[in-house]
């Protein structure tokens, strides 16, 4: 139980997706003005990068792994090379699936997430999850927890740059930092102290 | 001629005029996490250009064949398919910068600012005017990676592609690394301050503000 909710803490904190990864930046810098697009992205990724990467291992485990089809006589079938394309199948027919069901069950949720849902397929946050799950060899319960931690995270850190943002319309900066200049140069300090995580994590 | 000149206006307006990185906000997921050495910002600019050039010449070809609805798995097929052949090359000719690039070759398939130019360029045009400008745009961002992983390797190792450029004080140089050069914070930093640079060369790209002060009574007088 403690392992599960440091592992939890570990992907929401120290491997920040936005923050230390620099994954998801695109969404993360475009809907971060105001405060209620920035929850509403937070929502939605955490229910995709939730649902998405377990399935993900599921698939890559079952049908894609090396030596995966030694029962059919092809021990040394590998299509590892073929991840890619499955897991963003996935993550699309997801996104889709979601998007109908919110706008069945609930049409109030769907029309708060607007434009976001759909976009979700092309987010290099959400491809990335499973990637690292490939990567980094996590077993099933692993990368649903994983999937969960780092979609808080970043839900954590867009409203989060949101809420700076919103006071900062008052600010008088110069010209030309006003708007993407300014919100870079926070990224960069919300980073550092997202960075002292990763300290923490390294002290025993 | 005026052919020549639109050709050439639509390979350099991305460069700095119209950067899919600086002003479009396209493309930065991978530009900040590959720039801690010159040779890794190097191959990924490599890579995504070449990606991008085929991507927005393949889709330009068949923009006609494909139907509206299912645009996006389409082109989103057409790009993963690039980026495993780019992935294998790499694997397979340079397995060392290949593990240091990590996930982020496989993320050019949902760079957005790969299907931003495929969506709004290579949709409406021939072939070869889409390739031209996806070129433009991948040379765009290959700049501004190219201008970060200068500045993170040289003021964070002393090095430029590895090589010793500026002698450290441990080996009875001079120079004391930045070693907050190589965390995530300064490639955000940089990026910010590159933003702020060019558009003071070039001030039409400020943004509006989005609240003024209401103008002071004195000065109403």
């Amino acid at each position: 139980m403690t392992d599960a909710w440091s592992f939890f803490l570990f992907a929401a904190f120290v491997d920040n997706m936005p923050l230390t990864l620099f994954l998801g930046l695109c969404t993360f810098l475009a809907l971060s003005r105001r405060t209620e697009s920035a929850i509403g992205l937070g929502i939605a990724m955490t229910g995709v990068l939730g649902v998405t990467v377990p399935l993900n291992h599921l698939i890559y485990q079952g049908l894609l792994a090396p030596g995966t089809w030694a029962w059919a006589g092809q021990p040394d079938l590998d299509l590892s090379y073929l991840s890619l394309i499955a897991f963003i199948g996935v993550i699309a027919a997801t996104v889709q699936l979601l998007e109908m069901l919110l706008d069945r069950f609930f049409p109030a949720i769907h029309a708060a997430f607007g434009v976001f849902l759909p976009l979700l397929t092309v987010q290099c946050a959400i491809l990335a999850g499973s990637l690292f799950m490939v990567e980094r060899n996590y077993t099933l319960g692993q990368s649903t927890i994983f999937g969960l931690g780092s979609g808080v995270g970043f839900a954590v850190a867009v409203v989060m740059l949101s809420a700076i943002r919103t006071r900062l319309a008052y600010a008088d900066l110069p010209a030309g930092l006003r708007g993407l200049g300014i919100a870079f140069i926070l990224t960069g300090l919300m980073s550092l102290g997202f960075a002292s995580f990763a300290q923490m994590a390294a002290a025993p | 001629m005026t052919a020549r000149t639109a050709f050439w206006t639509t390979l350099t307006d991305p460069l700095i005029r119209q950067n899919p990185v600086t002003l479009q906000i396209l493309g930065i997921c991978s530009a900040l996490a590959v720039t801690t050495s010159l040779a890794t910002a190097l191959t990924m600019s490599v890579s995504l250009t070449v990606v991008l050039t085929l991507a927005a010449g393949v889709i330009s070809l068949i923009r006609r064949h494909i139907p509206d609805t299912i645009r996006l798995i389409v082109q989103i097929v057409i790009v993963a398919s690039l980026v495993i052949v780019i992935d294998q090359i790499l694997q397979a000719y340079f397995a060392q910068i290949s593990r240091a690039l990590s996930v982020y070759v496989g993320l050019i398939t949902t760079n957005c600012l790969v299907l931003g130019r495929t969506e709004a360029y290579a949709r409406y045009h021939p072939p070869l005017p889409s390739m031209v400008d996806a070129f433009g745009n991948g040379l765009g961002y290959s700049l501004v990676l190219i201008i970060i992983g200068a500045i993170r390797e040289l003021f964070g190792r002393g090095q430029l592609f590895g090589h010793q450029v500026l002698p450290l004080a441990d080996a009875g140089g001079w120079f004391t690394p930045l070693s907050l050069m190589l965390l995530a914070p300064s490639a955000f930093f940089l990026l910010g301050g590159l933003v702020w640079a060019v558009r003071s060369v070039r001030p039409e790209q400020v943004e509006a503000p989005e609240f003024a002060p209401p103008p002071r009574p004195e000065a109403a007088e």
